[in-house]
């Protein structure tokens, strides 16, 4: 009698398992992969359809759209991984638009000999983080290359959300007088993945801020819709972000050195590494452009959300041709607060 | 911060704004040149210059290391990471510095050479121990501060027996580069160089002491003060230089007692000795060939050294004629007067090496001071 069971498939070891080129190959081993670790994890609706797109019922509404890619390392860091990020990462940036993230779609290019155990915790992580923010994984793709030419797993992340009627945001809408509220200690994300740098590792109980933002923004926009303009200062910081914002603007700024949240040991440890917060990377915080005199209403309405309660006033937008971000420094001068030069730290996100 | 924000104090700052404002005497100039590429941030960052009165004007030096780095060397550790395809192993600072051919140690990188940034030559060390069968370099740069952990790595090589380890040396010294200066006819003979008295560097002066700036207090009459880092250091400094000017006082004092003694750290210096010589002349950027300024390795520890163990010979370069690095390490000229300076020559593509690292005069004026040479004054 023949033992042959049909339709068997020995399920993945995952324990054990690492992921080889035929799990990117089309085959058998890739519709395994997909439906006992992808589909599994992320399980909704959409894609339970089991088609190569998925069909999404017609949002009311101005529809916004924004994609990011993952390549952080190490891939676990304190406080998150990259598959959390990868979730966070999207999901705010469709939010600084105002909009309500409704879909995420996750492409992964994987590393040969990538164990299967690390790319499960990645993938439950990530389809944690979708949950708890309520917007499903809802297609998605894999893709294996040789040992060596990546760096264990990749992920992009491309999201769709829907803006409330009549909120108009963006970065070219600050204006002189405006005030410039951040919502909570910078440096976080970037101090904590540098911490578990191998050529660099030190001893710290600092984690990743990484968070998903949607939440905070609903409340900020519902209580203060003239908010101008949010978003994220991911690479590049604090920095970075106003003067992304004061050059879409045209308009210069000027902020306080003392009113920037610093946690003490991202503080410390930049010091000894040389480097300056304002330009370390966050993934749980928001910058807000706001008129001056709304400024008050927001951060009140931020400070009562869990991930706005250190939200401060740092400065405010002024009139400057040559578009400078400045700083009054705690030690009573002033500096220009530039673009980052170069690479502060390599891949944090 | 514990122990830091102590020296960043503003009420502090203000207090010591004022004193040297009460004591610079009118009609006097008083120019000051921070010989350290450490004060030159320091005082870019913070601002320390708008706390100034006009009367006291900051000269900054070549206390740079990268900065003073030639163009030579530099070619060196590329060909050494592109042609003999060894692992150099630097300093941050040192892979954005423009070298020949529209190379630098980055570029090296991207075309394939294995250049990696280490932030302690410990590290370099780990990296040979690593690849018994790569060669690996430690492309060793800084003024006195950063010998002594490039010896120790020399020693430690050595006491392990590893055969893959060695250093391309470009340690430089203090004191001749401001006996240069001294000597410099802007100096001396033209007089187109005011100089009143130095900020004497902070972390170099742990290794060597504050006694060696007494030749240049006694014999050329300039007041010297050793400053810390933080601003409240150089504030305080300042205020040191102008009381010694204004009692026609040249000493040398030391502001940094926290750290600095007169003999300076003598176990170090005895390491450094150890493995280390002088050299007859070295070449720096804007000084030229300076007699008797720089280090490199002894004999007996020929086996770690790049230059011999490869037969390195240094080719002088000229530097981008239209770049006024030179000048501005002499101090002769100042960052705004470079006619490349913010337009050609920024701190994403430099042209010259005081735009690359962030203790470089250009680079520090860039990135925090330039909304100054455009006259655009923020609110107060």
């Amino acid at each position: 009698m023949s033992g042959v069971r049909p339709g068997y498939v020995r399920p993945l070891d995952i324990r054990n398992g690492r992921i080889d080129m035929s799990h990117g190959s089309g085959g058998r081993a890739m519709a395994q992969l997909v439906e006992q670790l992808f589909a599994a994890a992320f399980d909704n609706e959409w894609l339970a359809q089991r088609n190569d797109q998925a069909l999404l019922p017609r949002p009311e509404g101005r529809i916004v759209m924004s994609t990011d890619c993952h390549v952080v390392s190490p891939l676990f860091f304190p406080g998150g991984d990259i598959g959390c990020l990868s979730v966070h990462g999207t999901i705010n940036d469709v939010a600084m638009s105002g909009a309500r993230p409704l879909w995420l779609a996750a492409g992964f290019i994987l590393e040969e000999g990538f164990p299967l155990a690390d790319l499960q915790r990645i993938v439950e992580s990530m389809a944690r983080a979708a949950r708890d923010a309520g917007v499903p994984v809802v297609t998605g793709d894999t893709k294996v290359v040789e040992a060596g030419k990546g760096d264990g797993v990749f992920i992009t992340t491309t999201g769709v959300g829907v803006v409330p009627p009549g909120l108009v945001l963006g970065g070219d809408r600050a204006r002189p007088g405006d005030r410039i509220i951040v919502s909570g200690t910078v440096g976080d994300h970037g101090m904590a993945v540098m911490s578990q740098r191998e050529s660099l590792a030190f001893a710290t109980d600092l984690v990743s801020d990484t968070a998903a933002l949607h939440g905070l923004v609903a409340a900020m926009v519902e209580a203060v819709p003239e908010v101008r303009a949010l978003r994220d200062p991911t690479r590049g910081g604090l920095a970075t972000t106003l003067n992304e914002i004061a050059g879409q603007s045209g308009v210069g700024m000027t902020i306080d050195e003392a009113a920037v949240p610093v946690r003490r040991q991202v503080e410390a440890a930049c010091e000894f590494l040389g480097l300056d917060p304002l330009y370390v990377a966050n993934e749980g915080k928001l910058v807000a452009i706001v008129p001056a005199e709304r400024a008050e209403r927001l951060l009140a309405v931020m400070r009562e959300h869990p991930l706005g309660r250190d939200a401060a006033l740092i400065g405010e937008v002024t009139e400057d041709a040559h578009r400078f971000v400045q700083m009054r420094t705690r030690f009573g001068g002033r500096r220009i607060v530039d673009w980052l030069a170069g690479d502060q730290l390599p891949r944090i996100c | 911060m514990k122990y830091i924000d102590e020296f960043r104090d503003g009420t502090l700052a203000r207090r010591i704004a004022d004193a040297i404002a009460a004591e610079v005497e009118p009609g006097r100039a008083y120019n000051l040149m921070e010989f350290c590429g450490g004060h030159t941030h320091a005082i870019s960052r913070y601002g320390i210059t708008d706390l100034l009165p006009p009367a006291v004007r900051m000269i900054h030096g070549p206390g740079c290391p990268v900065c003073v780095l030639p163009i030579g060397r530099i070619d060196l550790a590329i060909g050494l990471a592109l042609e003999q395809r060894a692992i150099v192993c630097t300093y941050g600072d040192c892979l954005r510095v423009p070298a020949s051919d529209n190379l630098s140690l980055l570029k090296a990188k991207a075309r394939g050479g294995d250049v990696r940034m280490i932030y302690s030559p410990a590290d370099a060390l780990a990296v040979a121990e690593a690849h018994p069968d790569r060669e690996v370099v430690f492309f060793a740069i800084g003024f006195e501060t950063t010998t002594p952990p490039t010896a120790l790595v020399i020693q430690e090589a050595a006491r392990r027996g590893l055969a893959n380890f060695s250093v391309l040396c470009n340690h430089v010294l203090t004191p001749a580069a401001i006996t240069n200066i001294l000597e410099s006819p802007e100096v001396r003979k033209l007089g187109t160089l005011p100089l009143d008295g130095f900020i004497g560097p902070a972390h170099v002066s742990t290794i060597i002491g504050s006694q060696p700036y007494e030749f240049f207090a006694e014999e050329y009459r300039k007041p010297v003060v050793i400053a810390g880092f933080e601003p409240l250091d150089v504030m305080q400094a300042i205020l040191m230089l102008v009381r010694q000017i204004n009692e026609d006082r040249a000493e040398v004092e030391n502001e940094f007692t926290r750290a600095v003694t007169r003999e300076g750290n003598l176990k170090a210096q005895a390491l450094v000795s150890e493995v280390f010589e002088l050299r007859r002349s070295f070449e720096w950027r804007g000084l030229g060939e300076v007699p008797y300024s720089a280090l490199r390795i002894r004999a007996a520890y020929a086996a770690f050294d790049a230059e011999r163990r490869f037969g390195l010979e240094t080719r002088s370069v000229a530097d981008n004629k239209a770049c006024e690095c030179g000048a501005i390490l002499r101090g002769v000229k100042q960052p705004r007067d470079c006619k490349v300076f913010g337009t050609v020559c920024t701190p994403e593509t430099p042209i010259g090496s005081c735009m690359v690292s962030s203790e470089g005069a250009c680079a520090a004026y860039y990135s925090y001071g330039r909304f100054r040479e455009i006259s655009v004054v923020a609110p107060a």
